[in-house]
């Protein structure tokens, strides 16, 4: 184990963090302010890389395609609101669970229908590819420090909009007192829109990022959701400080256990019994820091102001 | 009289009505799983349009019956293909239960099938457990045992002198069999053996702590979605010049379209390939391309055809008579149907006796198109599996 070695491992962990943030900040205010579970979320990531990677292939524009792909979202995600989950608030959890797990069979079957069921081919254009020299025997890729400036850039988005915009006073209200910001002649449904589509473009914009290094394909959406969801467990319901927070921790541990978990666990039990123990562990990880947190702050880390 | 005759003509009708739905019911029922929705539906997807094509091919009768086929969703979960063989056999009372694609899937789903005294005609999945103690009379694969494959990459890369190689697989039954399959025949040093998360998506922390290894060569097995995400990261982190990758079930007709140039010059060993010349294959590989606009189909697709025209043999050789089990074995046995790899034989244990190939993903014929997979070399002749000695079961 060196140092090169520990510092790639970190840019990994942090790369993967600020995917699960992007998620996860949608989500968690979706959560946090409308007190709605929506497992759909997973669907409009999946619906964000789909049209990159659409509107990279007709017009040949990254930039483009990026713009097209969050507008894109952006307009799905406000559509689904109108459509479907508006009737949703007023019912309890379960209905909102069932209502949008269907969604989520609803979009996956949506695009297999328009694009078919095998993973398309999704790339990124020539001047992001490569690798940057970051320190003797340190290359990383280019489109990878990316993804990690974007997620940073979010982030401080997020927490300038939320904290010192008029938008944000009214989303923070919401949280906290949705019938007196009612009363106060605040239109609080299209405040619900907003939000949502906000959210929606949030997770259209990890999947764009993602869909070049995973694949884009029906389903892909459900595969990191899970984690979303321990990121905003871990972080508490409804802070955005909480997820960003959630999901570099959630990033780091799970990418320095995949890593160095089996190594470590080698110098105290024997090699082979850690090649069976090591993977086993490393997948629990996360699962694990969870139940923690759950013991000592059942809030989460930072939760929302109450 | 002219009275008791019309009563008599009318009990007659109604004797005949009534034989009428048995019949009807004479007829062949194939329940087919594999994964049809998620990531992994497009194997699903290939295994179905294969299936359809051996019926078209077949006029739509088995054996000369009908055939009513109900396909069934796993969703990659033991539990959800337990469930859906339990409908299969309880409510739709199917003669077959055919297809699987996951290992761990079919160590739940087989044991219940045969258990229940139906046939289960694995169409994919081989785990090591169902080709020795496990086997079953009952219990036929058109695939191969998992570690057959990487057995035969093993002597490939020994035979080639390859030295400090590192091993890469999920973690579940099929990524165990695969390595130990691996290590059977390639005997010199293994760097490091890396079990990653059944599903995964992300392999960049693997892909830097191999490059911290700097092993000579690199051997994988990663299925379905896997083996796209696998096969793009390594390409794009920059690795395929500087570690060669060996790989099996990775590169494959499925992640091709999704990888591109990624897959290019990329070696694998398989029992079969879409330019294998014999008739039954070119008249698949054709047909299926006019079928389904131009797509070739994979190696899962071959099987599940064979699987079906496996079928056929069995129900045609007791002449329709689903009731005589002991015939269908026996004529299952025999392996007696025009197979995709050309004629093979089946060892004791119902696992095919077959070749092993050694293929590369070569440049389509036009710029444009994708690479295709072709045949290099015959690495085994006639290739048994490993674990047939612990089968106790007598012909």
């Amino acid at each position: 184990m060196n140092f090169v070695l520990i510092a790639e491992q970190t840019l990994n962990g942090l790369q993967l963090g600020v995917t699960l943030f992007l998620l996860a900040a949608g989500l968690t205010l979706v959560f946090g302010i409308m007190n709605m579970v929506n497992l759909a979320h997973g669907a409009l990531y999946m619906v964000g890389a789909y049209l990159a990677s659409f509107f990279f292939q007709q017009t040949g524009s990254y930039l483009l395609a990026v713009l097209l792909a969050l507008a894109g979202t952006l307009l799905v995600g406000i559509v689904t609101e109108l459509v479907a989950l508006r009737t949703l608030y007023e019912r309890d959890h379960l209905d909102q669970v069932l209502a949008t797990f269907g969604l989520i069979l609803f979009f996956n079957e949506l695009v297999a229908i328009l694009w078919g069921r095998a993973a398309i081919f999704s790339t990124i254009p020539e001047y992001l590819t490569g690798h940057v020299q970051l320190a003797a025997g340190l290359r990383y890729p280019l489109y990878r420090l990316v993804i990690i400036g974007v997620g940073v850039a979010v982030a401080f988005v997020l927490w300038y909009v939320v904290a010192r915009t008029r938008l944000g006073m009214l989303i923070r209200a919401g949280a906290s007192n949705r019938a007196m910001v009612a009363a106060l002649g605040i239109n609080i449904r299209l405040l619900y829109t907003v939000v949502f589509g906000f959210g929606a473009a949030l997770a259209g914009l990890a999947g764009l990022l993602a869909g070049p290094i995973y694949s884009v394909q029906p389903g892909m959406g459900e595969l990191i959701l899970i984690q979303v969801f321990v990121v905003i467990v871990i972080g508490g319901i409804g802070s955005i400080r909480g997820a960003l927070a959630g999901a570099l921790i959630v990033g780091m541990v799970d990418t320095m256990g995949r890593a160095f978990l089996k190594p470590a666990l080698s110098t105290l039990i024997s090699p082979s019994a850690a090649d069976t123990a090591g993977p086993a562990i490393a997948s629990m990880l996360i699962y694990l820091l969870m139940a923690v947190v759950l013991t000592f702050r059942p809030a989460g880390l930072f939760p929302a102001a109450r | 009289m002219k009275y008791k005759t019309g009563t008599l003509l009318a009990g007659i009708v109604t004797a005949a009505l009534l034989s009428m739905p048995a019949l009807a019911q004479q007829k062949v029922k194939i329940g087919f799983i594999s994964t049809f929705s998620g990531p992994q539906g497009s194997i699903g997807e290939d295994m179905k349009n294969s299936v359809e094509l051996a019926l078209d091919h077949l006029k739509r009768k088995v054996g000369g019956l009908d055939v009513e086929i109900i396909y069934g969703d796993d969703q990659v979960k033991p539990d959800v293909g337990t469930q859906v063989a339990d409908e299969m056999l309880k409510k739709h009372q199917v003669n077959f239960v055919a297809g699987v694609i996951w290992s761990n899937v079919m160590l739940a789903v087989a044991p219940k099938v045969t258990a229940a005294g139906t046939f289960m005609i694995g169409t994919n999945a081989g785990p090591h457990q169902l080709a020795g103690e496990g086997c079953h009379e009952m219990f036929f694969t058109t695939s191969w045992q998992n570690d057959q494959t990487p057995e035969a990459m093993g002597k490939y890369m020994q035979d080639a002198g390859l030295q400090d190689v590192y091993l890469m697989a999920p973690n579940y039954a099929a990524g165990k069999d695969m390595l130990t399959g691996f290590k059977r025949y390639f005997k010199g040093r293994i760097v490091d053996e890396v079990y990653t998360r059944l599903g995964q998506t992300d392999y960049q922390a693997e892909i830097s702590q191999l490059r911290a290894k700097n092993p000579k060569a690199v051997f994988v097995f990663y299925p379905g979605g896997m083996g796209i995400q696998f096969l793009k990261q390594y390409s794009e982190a920059g690795l395929r010049g500087q570690f060669p990758l060996y790989s099996v079930y990775t590169v494959d007709e499925l992640s091709i379209p999704a990888v591109k140039h990624a897959a290019l010059g990329q070696l694998e060993t398989r029992y079969w390939s879409q330019d294998l010349k014999n008739e039954a294959n070119q008249k698949f590989v054709g047909d299926y391309r006019k079928k389904y606009k131009g797509k070739t189909p994979s190696f899962y697709g071959a099987q599940s055809y064979d699987g079906i025209l496996l079928i056929d043999s069995a129900v045609r050789a007791v002449k329709g008579n689903l009731a005589d089990k002991k015939g269908m074995i026996a004529a299952m046995r025999k392996a007696d149907f025009a197979s995709t790899r050309g004629k093979f034989k089946y060892g004791h244990n119902h696992f095919p006796i077959e070749n092993f190939y050694l293929l590369k993903a070569v440049a389509g014929a036009t710029p444009t198109a994708d690479p295709v997979m072709e045949i290099q070399q015959t690495v085994f002749k006639d290739h048994k599996d490993a674990y047939g000695s612990a089968c106790k079961m007598k012909w």
